[in-house]
This record gives C-alpha cells, structure tokens and sequence, in this order.
C-alpha cells in the first residue's frame, strides 16, 4: 500500500471517528474537540491528494498545500470564535448545555445571577 | 514491508489511538491534552507527506495554539457538570451515530481506492511560472501570488473572528482588556522558563517568517510563534493584555491588511489585474505585504487566545 492510500484511509476514519464524538458528545466543548478532528481528517485527505500529485520536480502539488495552510488558519478562528462564545454561554446562564430547557426553569436560576 | 511503510503505518495507527483517545476518553481535560499530542503526530505525517510548510502550520496552530486554546477552557469550565449524566446520548442514538460515521468512513475510503490515476496535478504550472514570482518556494508563491485572494480573504476572516469575540463583551466592558491575566510572584518558575524561552523564541519567529521566501517556513508559522512568545510574558504577568479600544493597537491589527488591499490595488493600476504584480516587482511587493502582515497577524493571533474583553478601560 503506498502512503497516499494509507493517510487517505487513516483521514477517513479519523473523520468518522470525529462525526462520532461530534453526534454523542453533550458536552459543547467535547463537540468543538471532535470537529477539530474532522477538519484534520478533511486536511489529511487533501494532504494524500496533494502527495498524489507529484510533479515537475515536486515532491507534492503545492497548491492544495498552501490551501491547506489557509484551511488550518481559518479553522483555529472559527475554533477561537466557537470557545469564546460558549465561555460566554457559561458566563450569562452559569452552565454550558446545549439542551432545550424549560423557559421558566431557566429564568429561575438566571434570577440569582448579576445582569449586566 | 519496507522499514518507510513500517513507519508510516505505526503513524496511522498511533494517530488513530489519539485522536479515539481525544474524542472518546470521559475526562475533557484529559481529551484536549490528547488533542495536543495527536496534533504532534498530524506534524510527523505532514512530513511524511512532504508538505514541511503544512506540518509547521499544523504543529503551531493546529495542535499548538488550538490545544492551548481548547485546555485553556476546559480549566476554567472545570467542575461544570453540563448535565452530563441527564444528557447522555441512549444507546440507541449512539448506535445510529456510529452507523452514520461508519458509513461516511466507508464511501470516503471507497473514493481514496477510486482516485483517478495518474493524478490530476497542478505543480507543472506552478513549476512553469515559479521564476515570475521570484520566490523560491513554491507554497508562497502560490500563497501571495497565485492565489493571492485566498490569503487576502484568510486575513480578513481572521479580523472578523477577533471582532466577533470582542462583541461578546458586557456593555461596561467593551474595549476593556481581555480577562487573560494571571498574577504572578515575581520568583515563580514561569518566569524563569519565560525570562529563557521568550528571546529565543522570538529570534526562531523571525527566522522561519525570513526564510519562507525560498524555505519552508512564511508569516503565519513565524506570527504563531511570536503570538505564542507574548503569550508567555502576558501568562508570567510580566506584560498585561491590551485595551481593545487603543488606536495604536488597532492601527497595527489593520496594518497588514490595508497593506494587502493597497498591493491589490496597485496591481489592478499597474499590471492590470487586481493583486497582479507588475514584472519584476513581483518579490519586493511579497516582502512588503509579508512584513506588514507579521505585526497584525501576531496580534490577532494573541488576541483570538485572550478572548472577550473583561475588564475595564484602565483596569
């Protein structure tokens, strides 16, 4: 087997593997974990194609290459942008759940908190 | 099997192992520092793929500041309880989402077998055109003039993030400084380790931002870095984190971005496309967008870690 195939395989499961923990996980936390992993998995996919594309003296296509690199940079914003929002999340309602709550249930334990 | 195949196998599995260990281990903490380490082992593979540009992304951004920003969460969400134990997926659903993953596993590793052959590649053209940008690695040619929007756009999603999570602050808060601060005494070992790493830190960021011209290495490699650097010196309590609403800072956050466009511009004036660059300017334009994209890129790197501001003007 060469090494495209192999990373092209290995990134598969690893996004199946992250869409697992994305669908199960309650903790949103956890939930901005497993999506990290399948943005890796998606990049290493990409990774294998481009290691597929020798040529002209390249060891590997570098356009996906640098498209990869922008890929990584634009995921950790959405990732900073993801935790910022649920600290804040955390910050108003004193917890982190994603569920569907009962309104009135919820307005009773926001009461006790400051309200800026 | 050949002792090349030996290792990379060893590498697929051990990614494997870390990233099941990252997503299905009970303890978050536990799973974002083991996030950290499969972002290691992503590093290795990248160089096992030959993409040395990618694989200094991913261990600076991908495993490193996205660890330091996950772990940094998890520690001040420790002891949330999130429901956890009324929440909990039933077996039924957790089956159903392991069929559904299986089955995105199965048809994505039907088309890796199927990929055409030989594969599609654009490197001879960018092999054909490399002399025209005077650069001589092929993935900054690509980043700041083949595909020059893409970096441009990159840039601007980075500002938008930062300025989504400022928005987030209180009323009172806003343009205060972020809540990243911690005291330290002045003995700690922190300080120590800062007082080293810091100065050697900063000389290696310059170094790989200066030879992405014709190594692997570019802004974005050298910005982490040196966002990781001032980090530290915020961490050790040697340096605060800044007011948001300072001009001067804000100044050297749109720097690099005005620089880009003002290129962008230039290019549609002189060599009559936008972001074209006129012959034989090509490399002094790269080196100038590359420089003044440095300083913004560093500081709204740092600042996407440091989070919402909260505290206030002067505080």
């Amino acid at each position: 087997m060469n090494t495209a195939t192999l990373f092209g395989l290995c990134a598969s499961m690893l996004i199946g593997l992250g869409l697992y923990g994305l669908l199960t996980h309650p903790h949103p936390l956890r939930k901005i974990l497993a999506l990290n992993v399948i943005g890796s998995g998606i990049f290493l996919l990409f990774g294998a194609i481009a290691f597929r594309g020798a040529a002209a003296g390249m060891n590997a296509d570098p356009v996906p290459q640098a498209l990869l690199i922008t890929g990584i940079v634009v995921a950790f914003s959405a990732s900073a942008l993801a935790v910022a929002l649920l600290l804040r999340l955390f910050e108003v309602t004193g917890d982190v759940s994603l569920a569907n709550e009962d309104p009135a249930a919820r307005k009773d334990t926001s009461k006790d908190k400051p309200h800026d | 099997m050949t002792p090349s195949l030996a290792l990379n196998l060893a590498l697929a599995l051990l990614l494997l192992g870390m990233a099941g260990w990252a997503v299905l281990v009970r303890s978050t903490q536990a799973a974002m520092i083991g996030f950290m380490v499969y972002g290691l082992l992503l590093t290795l593979v990248w160089t096992r793929l030959d993409g040395l540009d990618v694989a200094l992304t991913e261990a600076a951004i991908g495993g490193g500041l996205t660890g330091f920003l996950l772990l940094g969460a998890a520690v001040r969400l420790r002891g949330v309880k999130c429901g956890v134990t009324t929440q909990a997926p039933s077996l039924a659903t957790r089956i159903l989402a392991a069929l559904a993953a299986s089955s995105v596993t199965l048809l994505l590793a039907l088309a890796v077998l199927t990929l055409p052959s030989p594969a599609p590649s654009l490197a001879p053209a960018v092999a054909e055109n490399l002399a025209m940008t005077q650069v001589g690695n092929p993935i900054t040619a690509v980043l700041l003039a083949f595909r020059a929007l893409d970096t441009l756009l990159e840039t601007l999603v980075l500002v938008l993030a930062m300025l989504g999570i400022w928005s987030l602050a209180d009323d009172h808060h806003w343009g205060g400084r972020p809540g990243f601060a911690i005291a330290h005494d002045a003995s700690g070992i922190l300080l120590y380790a800062v007082r080293i790493l810091v100065p050697i830190g900063v000389v290696i960021g310059g170094y790989i931002f200066w030879i992405g011209a014709d190594n692997p290495g570019g802004k974005f490699q050298g910005a982490t870095l040196l966002a990781a650097m001032w980090l530290l010196l915020v961490l050790a309590g040697l340096r605060d984190a800044p007011t948001v609403s300072s001009q001067t800072l804000r100044l050297w956050i749109v720097l690099g971005p005005l620089v880009f466009i003002g290129v962008g511009l230039l290019g549609s004036w002189l060599a009559g496309s936008f972001l074209g660059y006129p012959q034989g300017y090509a490399k002094l334009m790269i080196v100038a967008v590359e420089l003044a994209l440095l300083p913004s890129l560093t500081l709204i790197l740092g600042l996407l870690i440091m989070g919402t501001p909260k505290r206030e003007i002067g505080r």
